[in-house]
C-alpha cells in the first residue's frame, strides 16, 4: 500500500489552494451577503479555471478535459470544496454522465459542456419524488412530433435543481411507460437532453434554503414541450441504467467536499484555541476544548481515507455502491460534528457572519441531505451486508 | 539567452517556526516545505522571459536534500525546461552554494542567473552577491524591474531611500526583490508536462566543490516574546516614555 501522492498530485493541490485562495476566498463575504454570483465575477472565475485547466479537469483528455484520475479529482473536490458551494460551482466539473452522448449529441452537448461554452443541469428530484425517484411523475410520451416523425412530448415538474438558471440545458429523467416485473409494474425511466429555451419548458427559482447561499435550487416545470427522439441520453427505458453507471461516484466528490470545508473549519478552530485567552489561559489548553480538537482531526483523517480510496477503488475499476455511500454517510456526518464542534469552540463569535464558520456549519446541514440522504446510504450499506445472508 | 533559476526548499512561509529544545536549530520534522518565496518571483521572471522570447532555455537548479527534487518540479509545473539537482544531504552554507552554482553555471553555458535576493529560513542574503564575485560577473541585486536590450540588460534595484537603475553587461547575476511580479500557480497542463521534464542529480563531488561546513553554529533561540503594549492616554506620556524608558529619542 502506498498513501504517497504523485509529484503531480501534490503540484494540483498546491495549485488549486493558491486558486481558492486567490479567485474564491476573496468573494465569499459578497456571496453571502448578497445571496447572489455577479455575472462578471461568474466570468472572470471561469475564465480563469479555464486558464487554469481547472475546468472540467474531470473530463477524458480526449474530450478536451483536464484526465485526472480519480484520486487527483477527489484531491480537487476536497480543495475546491474549502470554499463556498456557490462560488467553486463556477468552477465547471461537466456531469460524467454525458459521456453517454452518442452521434450528433457530442458535438450539440458533449463538447461545448467540457469547453465551458455550454452548461447542464440534472433533473432528477420531484416534490414527490426524493429518495424513492422511480416515484417521479413526470412524463415524455412517445407523439411523433419530432421532425422525423418521431419525438416525444413531456409533461411535470421537477425542484431542487442546481445550476438550473445558469445552465443552457439539462438532463432530464422522466417516466417513458411500466414494465411488468416479477415485484409487479415498474416505471420505465429515461434520460433526455433538453435545451433551455425549448417551448413548454420554464425555469423559475425555488425556495431560499439556509445552506449554500448564492446557489440557487431551482423549479423546472413543463407543458406539453416536445422534443426530438435524437434527444434521449442512452436507451429508452434506460435512464437509471445510465445514471448508474456514470454518476455512481457523485457521492465521492460530495465526501471530498466535505472533508476539505472540515479542514478549512479545523484550522480556524485551532488558531483560534491557540490564541483566545479565558481564565488566564489559552483556551486550547482546557481539555473541553482541545480533545473535542483531537476528535475532529482524528474524524476528518477517517473520512478523508475513507473518501480517498472509494476513490482509488474507483480508478481500480473496483469501487461499489457501498464503498460511495460509507464514504458520503461518513464525510457528511463528520461534517456536521466538525462545524458544530468549531462554533462551539468559538463561542459567541462563531455565530457571527463576519466569519466563515457561521457559514461552514450552515452549510454543512444540505450534505446529509442531497446526493442520498443518510438514510439512504445507511440502507445501500446494511443491504450489501444482509443481502448475501438473505436478510 | 540561456537563463538558470536557482531555487531553495524552505520551512513554508506559513508555518509557525519553532526551535528545537535541544537549540540545534529549528524543527523541521512534519513541517510542511515549499519553494522560498523569493525564488518563486525569479522563476516567474524567466518563465515570463522565455513566454516573450528573450529567454530560450530557463533551468532550475537546486542543492539540497533528495527532496528539494519536489522544489525543482514546482518550478517546472511553473513552465521551466529542466532541472539540475545539486544532492547534499549536509547543510550547505552560502558560499558552498555560490561555489555549486558558479560550476553549474559553467557546466551549463548560462547567459544570466535570476535568483531570490535572500532564502526566508537563513536570511543571510549572500549567495547570488558571492556567485557575482565567483564568476567575475556584473551583478544586480534587490531588483524590481529588468529590461533586456541589445547591449546587456537595464535593472531598477531597490535600495535604502529610492531606486537605482544599472546598465549591466551579460552575462550577470540578478537578485530578485518582492515587487518584481507576482508568480503565478501552476497549470493543469503544466503540472502534467512537468512531470516528462528532466532533472540531472549531481553531487558536490562530481562538480569539484569541497561543500564543508566554515561556520559553527552555537545555539539557535527563539526571540523573546512580545510584551503586551500599554495605551498612553495623551503625546506628552507618549514622548516621555519614548525618551525615558525607551530611550530612543
Amino acid at each position: 500500500m502506498d498513501f504517497a501522492l504523485s509529484t503531480e498530485q501534490r503540484l494540483l493541490v498546491e495549485s488549486l489552494r493558491a486558486f481558492v485562495d486567490q479567485e474564491l476566498y476573496p468573494h465569499e463575504a459578497e456571496v453571502e451577503r448578497t445571496g447572489e454570483l455577479r455575472p462578471e465575477l461568474i466570468e472572470r472565475i471561469k475564465a480563469k479555471a479555464i486558464e487554469q485547466g481547472f475546468y472540467a479537469a474531470n473530463m477524458p483528455e480526449e474530450l478536451g478535459g483536464g484526465g485526472l484520475d480519480h484520486v487527483s479529482t477527489a484531491l480537487l473536490e476536497r480543495e475546491l470544496g474549502k470554499a463556498s458551494f456557490a462560488l467553486q460551482s463556477i468552477v465547471g466539473r461537466p456531469s460524467n454522465i454525458l459521456q453517454a452522448c452518442a452521434g450528433d449529441q457530442v458535438e450539440r452537448y458533449l463538447l461545448p459542456t467540457v469547453r465551458g461554452e455550454r452548461l447542464e443541469c440534472l433533473a432528477m428530484t420531484e416534490p414527490g419524488a426524493g429518495s424513492d425517484l422511480r416515484a417521479m411523475t413526470t412524463r415524455a410520451e412517445p407523439d411523433g412530433s419530432g421532425p422525423d416523425g418521431k419525438g416525444y412530448v413531456i409533461n411535470g415538474a421537477k425542484h431542487f435543481i442546481s445550476e438550473a438558471e445558469r445552465a443552457d440545458f439539462t438532463i432530464l429523467f422522466a417516466v417513458t411507460g411500466v414494465e411488468e416485473t416479477a415485484r409487479g409494474p415498474r416505471k420505465k425511466i429515461t434520460a433526455f437532453l433538453v435545451d433551455m429555451g425549448t417551448p413548454g419548458f420554464e425555469v423559475r427559482r425555488g425556495p431560499t434554503p439556509v445552506s449554500h447561499r448564492g446557489h440557487h435550487p431551482c423549479e423546472l416545470i413543463f407543458t406539453d414541450c416536445r422534443i426530438g427522439a435524437d434527444q434521449v441520453l442512452g436507451e429508452v427505458g434506460r435512464g437509471f441504467e445510465v445514471a448508474n453507471t456514470w454518476l455512481g461516484a457523485t457521492r465521492i466528490w460530495v465526501a471530498a467536499n466535505c472533508v476539505g470545508r472540515a479542514q478549512r473549519a479545523l484550522d480556524l478552530a485551532v488558531e483560534w484555541a491557540a490564541t483566545r485567552k479565558q481564565f488566564g489561559q489559552t483556551i486550547g489548553r482546557f481539555q473541553g476544548t482541545s480533545f473535542k480538537l483531537a476528535d475532529m482531526a482524528t474524524e476528518i483523517a477517517a473520512a478523508e481515507f475513507l473518501t480517498l480510496h472509494a476513490a482509488w477503488k474507483l480508478g481500480q475499476g473496483a469501487m461499489t455502491d457501498q464503498d460511495a455511500a460509507m464514504a458520503k454517510l461518513y464525510a457528511s456526518e463528520m461534517l456536521g460534528r466538525v462545524t458544530d464542534h468549531a462554533v462551539q469552540i468559538y463561542g459567541g463569535m462563531g455565530l457571527m457572519e463576519d466569519l466563515p464558520l457561521e457559514r461552514l456549519w450552515r452549510d454543512a446541514r444540505v450534505e446529509r441531505i442531497w446526493d442520498g440522504t443518510s438514510e439512504i446510504q445507511r440502507h445501500i450499506i446494511s443491504r450489501a451486508l444482509l443481502r448475501p445472508h438473505g436478510g | 539567452m540561456k537563463v538558470l533559476v536557482p531555487v531553495k526548499r524552505v520551512i513554508d512561509a506559513n508555518v509557525k517556526i519553532r526551535v528545537k529544545a535541544d537549540q540545534t536549530g529549528v524543527e523541521t520534522a512534519n513541517v510542511k516545505m515549499a519553494m522560498n518565496p523569493f525564488c518563486e518571483i525569479a522563476v516567474e521572471e524567466a518563465v515570463r522571459m522565455k513566454e516573450a522570447g528573450t529567454a530560450s532555455e530557463v533551468v532550475i537548479v537546486s542543492a539540497g536534500a533528495a527532496q528539494a527534487q519536489e522544489t525543482i518540479r514546482t518550478g517546472l509545473a511553473m513552465g521551466a525546461d529542466r532541472g539540475v539537482l545539486i544532492q547534499s544531504e549536509a547543510a550547505l552554507e552560502p558560499l558552498a552554494v555560490a561555489k555549486l552554482l558558479k560550476a553549474v553555471v559553467e557546466k551549463e553555458g548560462a547567459d544570466l542567473v535570476l535568483m531570490g535576493k535572500q532564502a526566508i529560513d537563513g536570511d543571510n542574503n549572500q549567495t547570488g552577491q558571492m556567485l557575482a564575485a565567483l564568476l567575475g560577473w556584473p551583478q544586480g541585486t534587490f531588483i524590481s524591474k529588468l529590461e533586456k536590450n541589445d547591449s546587456g540588460i537595464k535593472v531598477t534595484r531597490e535600495v535604502d531611500g529610492g531606486l537605482e537603475i544599472l546598465d549591466l553587461k551579460m552575462p550577470a547575476v540578478l537578485t530578485v526583490d518582492l515587487r518584481l511580479n507576482e508568480p503565478r500557480y501552476a497549470s493543469l497542463p503544466n503540472i502534467m508536462k512537468a512531470k516528462k521534464k528532466t532533472i540531472d542529480t549531481f553531487s558536490p563531488e562530481d562538480l569539484g566543490v569541497d561543500v564543508s561546513p566554515r561556520l559553527e553554529t552555537i545555539k539557535v533561540v527563539a526571540p523573546p516574546p512580545r510584551k503586551a503594549g500599554v495605551m498612553v492616554d495623551s503625546v506628552a506620556a507618549l514622548v516621555d516614555k519614548l525618551r525615558n524608558e525607551a530611550k530612543v529619542i
